[in-house]
Formats: structure tokens, sequence, C-alpha cells
């Protein structure tokens, strides 16, 4: 018996790429402490626009770990163009499913990994259409806030 | 692989003895204890010595306890009682910040219905200022609710002095006893209170069990209507087994008392000593001073990583603890206690609640140590904050 299914235990107990690059060509956090999840994600992209390795630092519960774990080996390899199309549905799809109350977890990671293209792309004069309008300092309670458990209770500020 | 259960204060393993107890009245004696023939007057016999056994674990009449269904409706009881009795007196009633959600989600609902409800702060440890709940008093307060042990942090509150203070004022007062009998002497007759919560599962008694004491002589209205069952007080055929079984844990409790105490204090001081020696950044949240404090309890936050992948980690490894409070972990807020006593969000995200009891071993407190050192390094290794970067 376990709250999290094999996969998301899996790769909790066992995180992927896990860590920090140096120099990386795009950086991007999500989330505060304050909320009880925060996410680094760290990029090397190719003269080719493709993502050659992706690490991350996670603050947070369980799913969220593992939503880090699954989202960073999903992008690895990927063109940044496809990266950004990544949803937080194709990362909860991937591992099996998540409770209802821990979506949110992954949504967190989907965001990490566009603002840390968001990093690239400005770094690098890059413009894409994913990014059109995308305000990577946007406040993540107002994400929470049309989740649709009614509100991310984490930080008690979704609602 | 080991298991190590350290939520004492969750839940607590049914003793061989009070299930040895229990057994016959399902079987054998299983009989309404309301009927007049034989197999209904065994069944009676049955709740008769298990309400002299939970009175003499309180020092009560026998006739002052009634038999609930657990601590919850205990709660829900008394306060919704008092109310309806003494709604022409006044509609004012002072409780706590700290209390267990029985008591507020309770006092929360009586708000819609017009009364007025005064939650108390607490200092850092978490305990009530006698002067505050002096100040806090009304013409129009009809009742004082402030928990004896909190479920939490562990904080034993100076019952006697504020159930004095209410009094003194001719307000009647009520104190939820869930986390404390068992754990510490408790005697209703020295403390003076008016009524108490207690619950069966918390002192290795059954699930689905608890009783509220009345001191003789109060009147209050029922909460569940129906039968004529303790004294036409609280309806329901009774849960004849379940009640045998809070009896026998309570003479179990009664005759352990210090040599329970003595086991599970020494076992948490040696784990909490380990702990703040080898793990950094940690702080205890709770009295400091362990003689204030629930004999089993520790909870400390644990900086730079999350509480519930603790957990996680640590279930892994055979070992149970909980996250703040075992209510806590279907709703993601953070704990209305920590929050109370001070404890910043952050610092509250990363605190995990370890509860010892009767089964815990010396050799448990090594292999938990252990397990949990590399569990936090793990994290912190995970972790996009630390010491040098700060939040
Ligand atoms: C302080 C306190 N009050 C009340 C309760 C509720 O008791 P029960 O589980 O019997 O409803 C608990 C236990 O969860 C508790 O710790
Ligand atoms: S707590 Fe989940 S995003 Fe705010």
């Amino acid at each position: 018996m376990a709250l999290y299914n094999n996969t998301v235990m899996e790769h909790f107990m066992n995180p992927r790429n896990v860590g920090e690059i140096e120099n990386p060509d795009g950086k991007g956090i999500y989330g505060s402490p304050v909320c009880g999840d925060m996410m680094q994600i760290t990029l090397s992209v190719d003269e080719n626009e493709i993502i050659t390795d992706a690490k991350f630092k996670t603050f947070g519960c369980g799913s969220a770990i593992a939503s880090s774990s699954m989202a960073t080996e999903l992008i690895k390899g990927m063109s940044v163009e496809k990266a950004l199309e990544l949803s937080n549905d194709k990362i909860v799809e991937e591992l099996g499913g998540l409770p209802a109350v821990k979506i949110h977890c992954s949504v967190l990671a989907e965001h990490a990994i566009k603002n840390a293209i968001y990093d690239y792309a400005q770094t690098h004069g890059r413009k894409y259409a994913g990014l059109e309008g995308y305000n990577p300092d946007a406040e993540h309670h107002d994400d929470c806030e049309g989740s649709e458990e009614g509100g991310c209770q984490g930080c008690g500020n979704g609602k | 692989m080991k298991n190590v259960y350290l939520d004492y204060s969750a839940t607590t393993p049914v003793k061989e003895q009070v299930v040895n107890e229990m057994i016959p009245y399902f079987t054998e004696y299983f009989g309404n204890p309301s009927s007049l023939y034989t197999p209904g007057l065994e069944a009676k016999e049955g709740l008769i010595t298990a309400r002299n056994r939970v009175a003499e674990l309180i020092n009560s009449r026998p006739e002052e306890i009634y038999f609930t269904s657990c601590g919850t409706e205990s709660d829900n009881w008394v306060l919704e009682a008092v109310a309806e009795a003494l709604e022409n007196k006044g509609n004012h009633i002072i409780t706590s910040k700290i209390e267990h959600h029985a008591i507020l989600h309770t006092c929360q609902h009586l708000e819609k219905f017009g009364f007025e409800v005064t939650y108390l702060d607490v200092d850092s440890e978490g305990f009530v200022r006698p002067e505050e709940l002096e100040s806090a008093i009304k013409d129009t307060t009809i009742l004082v609710s402030i928990m004896m042990v909190n479920n939490e942090i562990g904080t034993i509150q100076p019952i006697k002095e504020l159930a004095k203070i209410a009094h003194n004022q001719g307000i009647l007062f009520h104190t939820d006893a869930v986390q404390a009998i068992g754990n510490m002497p408790v005697d209703v007759k020295d403390l003076d209170v008016d009524f108490m919560s207690m619950s069966a599962h918390k002192i290795y008694g059954p699930k689905g069990v608890g009783a509220l004491y009345k001191r003789r002589g109060i009147q209050i209205p029922s909460f569940i209507h129906g039968g004529a069952q303790e004294k036409k007080k609280r309806a329901g055929t009774e849960n004849t087994a379940g009640i045998v079984g809070f009896g026998k844990a309570s003479e179990l409790a009664r005759m352990n008392l210090h040599s329970h105490m003595n086991h599970s204090s020494k076992i948490r001081n040696m784990m909490w000593e380990r702990i703040e020696k080898e793990i950094p950044d940690i702080i205890l949240n709770g009295p400091k001073d362990f003689s204030k404090r629930h004999p089993g309890n520790l909870n400390i936050a644990i900086s730079y990583i999350e509480g519930e992948s603790v957990l996680l980690m640590l279930d892994f490894n055979g070992i149970c603890v909980s996250t703040g409070s075992a209510c806590s972990s279907e709703t993601l807020g953070t704990s209305h206690v920590l929050n109370a006593i001070g404890v910043p969000v952050t610092k509250a995200n990363g605190a995990i609640r370890i509860t010892v009891g009767d089964n815990t071993t010396e050799e448990d407190v090594d292999y938990v140590v252990d397990n949990l050192k590399q569990v936090v390094a793990k994290l912190r290794e995970l972790s996009p904050v630390n010491g040098e970067k700060g939040w």
C-alpha cells in the first residue's frame, strides 16, 4: 500500500537528472518554499535548439519531486519548440497518474521548464510562438486558482 | 523489512489483553444491554465494569462517565449542548487557536448560528496565557474549552489554573483530554473541570469509542436523540465490545501509567538527543522543558525540505511518522498549530511529528535516527534551497 503508484515512487526514490548545470543556457525557478513547493530547472541547449541536458532541484512533496524527474527525462533530446508544448497532463500521464490534490505539483514542473526556456530565449535572442504573452513572473497562485481542485491549498492563497 | 511505528498520537495498536476481553462480547455476550433477560444483563454487566474502570482512570464517579462513539463526538456534544442549554445566559465561547479540529470546526459551526467565539493565542511553545483567558471573559461567556495536551506539539496546558479562572467567574470549563489520559496523571477532582473528552484508540483500546466526563449535577441536553441509553443522554445501542475494550485499556493505562511514561520519555529523549546532535538546521517545535510535554512527543522542523517527502522516504524504510497531524494529510495546508506558535511557513512545511509508545524500543531509536539522517541528507541534495542560498 502506498500513497503513489510504483512509477511515481520509483521516480521519487531514484530521481533522474538531479542537480544544477554549470553555465546553463537557460535557468528557470518556479514556486516558493512558502507554498510548500519550489522547482529549479537548468538546461543545456545546442546550436540546433535541441535540449541536450536538463537538471532539476526541487523543494516539495513526493509528487513534485517525481514530476521534476519525469519532466526532465521527457525534455532531454527534444527541440525547444517541442519542449514548450509539454503539458502537465503529459507529465501526469507518463507518471501513470497522480492523486487529484497533487495535480498542481505537475503544473509546477511545466512552468519551471517554461521559465527555463524563457530565460534561454531571452539570453539567446530567440523567439517562440509558445512563449508569446508568457510572463515568467506571474504569481503562481493564479494558476492554482483556476485548477480543478478549486484552488491550491498548499499556500492558502489559491482560493 | 523492519517496521517502526512512530505515530502513537494518531492511534495505537490494541493491546492483546484488551482484544481478549472484547471478543466474548461479539459472540457470547452479544445481547442488547437494554434487554432484561440473561444475555442482555451479561452485556450490561460489561458496561458497568467498563464505566468503573474509565472512572477510576480519571478519578471520577462512574455515573459521571457517558460513552460516545469517539473523542470527536464528545467534543461536539459538549460544545453544542452547553451552547443550547445556556443560550439565554450568553452566546460567547472561549477556546484556543491550537485545539483539535473537533473543537475548532464545531466552534465555527456554532458561529453560523450566532455564537461568538474567542480563539485565544498561545505563546511560542503552545501555552495559553492564563491572564489572556481572564481578560477574554465577558458577561456573555458560557463556556471555556482548552485542550489538556496538544496532539501536534505535545504542550501540556495548566488546566487546573485555567479552570479556576473560569470558575471564579461562574463559567463552565471543558477540556479535551484525548491525548492526556494514559500519558500523564489525570484527576478530574483535582483539576476541577466540568467536562472532559476522552477516546479509547489513543490508549491501546479500539477505535470508534470515546467518553465524556460530565460533572454530577450539571444538566446538558443530549446530542444523539433516540433510546434511553446512557441515562437518556446518549441514545443508540451501545458498542458493547468497544466499550468493554475501552474499560480494559483504561485499567491497563492506570496500572501502567508510570512505567509507560518513563519508557516513552526515555525513548523520546534518546531520540531527540541524537537528532539534535547529528542533524543540522532543525528546530524543536513545542515545549523545550520536557516535563511540560507529552512523554512520547517530538515535533521537529527540518529546514530546506518538505515534510511529506520525508514521510514517504521513511515509509519506504518501514518507519511511520506524520507531518503535523494525521488529519492534515488530506488537506495540503500547513498546520494551524505550528502557525499559531509562530513557526514560519517555510519551516512548518518541513515539520514532522514523531510519537513513541509502548512498543518502541531502544534499537528502534538507532534505526530511525540513522534512516532520518540519510533521508534528510538525500532530500537536501535535491533541494534548491539551503543554508547558504537562504530561502
Ligand atoms: C486532541 C484530540 N482531540 C480529539 C481527537 C479525536 O478523537 P477521535 O479520533 O476518537 O474522534 C483527537 C484524535 O484524533 C485528538 O488528538
Ligand atoms: S501551493 Fe501549490 S502552487 Fe501555491
